[in-house]
């Protein structure tokens, strides 16, 4: 009775919510506290900052390739950081190199991607009706637009902004007159990412407590899709590691402004010794990548967890060793903490202590082999769909792969003394982690886009991006090893001074720059068919891609609340693709056992009677809820 | 295949979702975040000393005073707690009170204990042996503002009667996180005279 009673009193509830007074447009689209809006939000905030991210690069990849060239129509957008001579400024130069990795790393593909995805999918997935905090949700939307909002206006002023890399060593971050990018644009760097990682703590604290506590009936942690896992190992790496960088940026704040000595000691300039005496500059690069490395799994594990999903989708087989996944997963995270100092082989550290991180860097090999053979065995002798989400995921296998096989070589400490900070790093880190990462995202996009604005991306010109893209990847980052071997370093502005670098190469530079304009060029095709298909697509079905996952059994466009009524019950884990005897070559969760005696194993025949006592669960539904 | 399939008696029990309440739970996920905060800083302080060139000097005694004032409040704010859950309103407006008044005196002692640093010579600039004094009572001061903050709402809620034996969800938020914050200094203190 009380049950029943109960599930109308739910029923009620719900009903009362489909019949909420419609919001003003400021509650609907701007300060929203629904997920599905959020998540947009990030989306199209991830979307400008990788298109001026990635121009950015292009400018300087101009100066690298072309270093004779006159850059004077460069003048409306750069004004005076191009000079007289029609030449970038090389202060500018380095500017553009720091701004291109921060907003690349932190915006596009820490906000971009995971702000996006495991906010859209995490309630969809999960079956709730939306993140645990909504308000807190919204909050760490806004403490990001604001992060953006410096970050971006540090783009104009006149000093530059930071100028000292992505990872900001001291001392020239930390000394206002080491660089013009030392001066306002470091504090607005430091003022902006201090937001930020409010903005990722918020985010991340909400996306845990909606994967733990609000579950629906029957959703165990062993039938999560493996999306679900990447977002909720990536939140729980980013709860542990954004605090040390707040720590260290904290430090480094003092430093800069109060005049401590943390990272700070006998320096001179121009003759003249400073006042700061004990600090420590390698301090500050424990601390930076305390987080800087689990920072490459919390970009590169969402882009693995909705690869997973993709890829089993779109092959209709059942992804290949599950559980083996979330272990592999589990042992990235937990790996990412302790590897830390293989960014730092060339600090003077103990050899003994290198040789330590060496190891624990190379048993990273053995979760991602496992990964990727899992994604190939997955394919193989699949039924395989090659959409465009389908193909950017096999894409993001290459790149993986191909970039991780250079992870070998350069976890080497041996190695590393003579690749460390040439352009083999950056080709390595481009491949699997930027390229890898950016390639889960476009699949990401494509692959839900249906669910986000209730229509289908044009299907022909996914193709035709991803063909410009994977091609143009390769033919940007695979020529950069060569140039990388062969001695030359990163972030120079140019390479005419030198004997060894004057003459050779110059040629590979200037087409490694023109594959990367090419690059840069075909993505708007991808901007035009998004913003083109959000409005005149053709209308999708419910269920586009015949996907187990719970978030095709919501309406196509879901409203607040996600489902009507009552969230539905999971009975089965969410990978029953092609299950001999079943009628379809796919079953959704949803669906339980008793339904499908066709194709159920003998033990699933077993988990019938339990589905009663699923049903009777507790269901930690919002709506029942007073607020 | 289907003797292996038959071998297989992985049947799971369904399990209930976990069925704490998602703000608690977001509080903890919280102080998990203050816990790596300050991991990193203590953790920078003992690489930081043990390359030597650090300053030597007294911990002012009022700190000894200040984290027994501290401790004190925790046990008001159990008291706090308590009353509430046997719905005694009287004790439990006066036990909020006192844990803000005894959260406001140490903040006050705190900020004796720089003066005297000060006095000490030791400042703010300087030798980071002395900066990070500063930056760990500093810091945890800033966090403790945040929990006086949450406990002036618990005294609204109080005064409105909104906190009762059936309605504990605010009043244990509170004391968790007061209760956290006084472990957090006390850790913080012994780390600072164990390691001096």
């Amino acid at each position: 009775m009380a049950t029943v009673a109960a599930n109308s009193a739910t029923v009620a509830h719900a009903a009362e919510h489909d019949h909420h007074e419609p919001q003003s447009f400021w509650r609907t689209y701007i300060f929203s506290e629904d997920h599905k809006t959020i998540a947009k939000q990030y989306l199209i905030s991830g979307i400008i900052w990788s298109v001026i991210g990635i121009s950015l690069s292009v400018m300087f990849r101009l100066q690298l390739g072309f270093p004779n060239m006159k850059l004077d129509f460069l003048r409306p957008i750069l004004g005076n950081w191009i000079n007289e001579t029609g030449k970038l400024d090389p202060d500018f130069y380095l500017a553009l190199v720091t701004m291109h990795g921060t907003i690349m790393v932190f915006f596009v593909l820490t906000a971009g991607l995971s702000g996006t995805f495991s906010n859209f999918l995490i309630p969809l997935q999960v079956g709730a009706r939306d993140m645990a905090s909504g308000f807190l949700n919204m909050l760490s939307y806004w403490f990001f637009f604001l992060a953006s909002m410096i970050m971006l206006g540090s783009l104009f002023i006149e000093t530059g902004p930071a100028a000292g890399g992505w990872v900001i060593y001291p001392p020239l971050s930390a000394l206002p007159q080491a660089h013009k990018g030392s001066e306002l644009g470091m504090t607005l760097w430091l003022i902006s990412m201090a937001l930020f990682i409010v903005s990722q703590l918020l985010g991340g604290i909400n996306y845990i407590t909606t994967v733990i506590n609000l579950r629906t009936r029957g959703m165990s942690f062993s039938k999560l899709p493996l999306t679900i896992w990447a977002f909720f190992l990536t939140a729980v790496l980013g709860l542990i590691s954004f605090p040390v960088l707040l720590s260290a940026a904290l430090l480094l704040i003092f430093d800069r402004s109060f005049g401590t000595s943390f990272y700070l000691s006998e320096i001179y300039i121009k003759g003249e010794a400073l006042p700061n005496v004990g600090g420590s500059p390698i301090l500050f690069q424990h601390l930076f990548w305390f987080l800087g490395h689990p920072e490459v799994y919390i970009v590169l594990l969402p882009a693995l967890g909705m690869t997973s999903e993709i890829i089993a989708t779109n092959s209709r087989k059942p992804i290949f060793g599950y559980r083996a996944m979330i272990a592999s997963m589990m042992g990235i995270a937990f790996l990412a903490f302790i590897v830390w100092a293989h960014h730092m082989f060339v600090t003077g550290m103990n050899p003994f202590l290198g040789s330590i991180f060496m190891f624990l860097t190379l048993i990273i090999a053995v979760p991602s082999a496992v990964k990727a053979f899992n994604y190939i065995t997955t394919l193989w002798r699949g039924n395989i769909r090659f959409t465009p989400a389908m193909l950017f995921s096999i894409g993001l296998v290459s790149f993986f792969i191909s970039g991780g096989l250079t992870g070998i070589i350069l976890g080497n400490s041996a190695l590393d003394i003579q690749l460390h900070d040439t352009y083999f790093v950056v080709a390595h880190f481009h491949l699997v982690m930027g390229a890898a990462s950016a390639f889960g995202l476009l699949a990401g996009v494509y692959h839900w886009f249906p669910k986000m604005f209730g229509r289908m991306m044009n299907e022909k010109l996914g193709y035709v991006h991803f063909w410009l893209t994977f091609i143009g990847i390769y033919l940007v980052f695979f020529p950069m090893h060569y140039i990388g071997i062969s001695g030359f370093p990163r972030r120079y502005y140019a390479f005419t001074s030198y004997d060894f670098t004057k003459n050779i190469f110059a040629d590979m530079n200037s087409f490694i720059s023109l594959a990367a304009i090419f690059t840069f060029t075909a993505q708007w095709i991808f901007v035009w068919n998004f913003v083109y298909s959000m409005f005149k697509g053709r209308k999708a079905p419910q269920n586009p891609w015949k996907s187990n996952t719970l978030e095709w059994t919501a309406p196509i466009n879901p409203g607040h609340g996600n489902w009507p009524g009552e969230i539905p019950a999971v009975y089965r884990w969410a990978y029953d693709y092609s299950k001999p005897g079943a009628k379809d070559d796919f079953i959704p969760q949803n669906v339980p056992y008793s339904q499908t005696p066709e194709s159920n194993l003998p033990h699933e025949n077993e988990l019938i009677g339990l589905e009663k006592e699923i049903e009777a669960q507790n269901l930690n539904d919002q709506f029942k809820q007073p607020h | 295949m289907s003797e292996l399939v038959n071998n297989i008696t992985l049947v799971e029990e369904p399990e209930e979702t976990l069925s704490m309440n998602p703000r608690k739970f977001i509080l903890w996920l919280f102080i998990v975040s203050i816990i790596m905060l300050f991991a990193a800083m203590t953790s920078a302080y003992l690489v930081r000393r043990a390359e030597g060139n650090w300053l030597e000097y007294v911990i002012p005694p009022i700190f000894n005073y200040s984290s027994v004032v501290l401790v004190m409040s925790s046990l008001t704010m159990h008291w706090a707690y308590l009353s509430a859950k046997k719905d005694n309103f009287g004790n439990l407006k006066i036990a909020i009170t006192v844990t803000f008044v005894l959260g406001a005196v140490f903040l006050y002692m705190q900020f004796l204990g720089w003066v005297d640093l000060v006095n000490e010579n030791v400042f703010f600039v300087g030798n980071p042996a002395g900066s990070f004094m500063y930056i760990f009572t500093g810091l945890h001061g800033f966090h403790l503002i945040s929990g006086i903050i949450v406990l002036v709402f618990a005294l609204v809620a109080a005064f409105r009667l909104r906190i009762h034996a059936k309605s504990l969800n605010q009043i244990e938020i509170a004391a968790t996180y007061w209760h956290f914050l006084d472990i957090l200094w006390l850790y913080l203190f012994f780390f600072l005279v164990y390691f001096h």
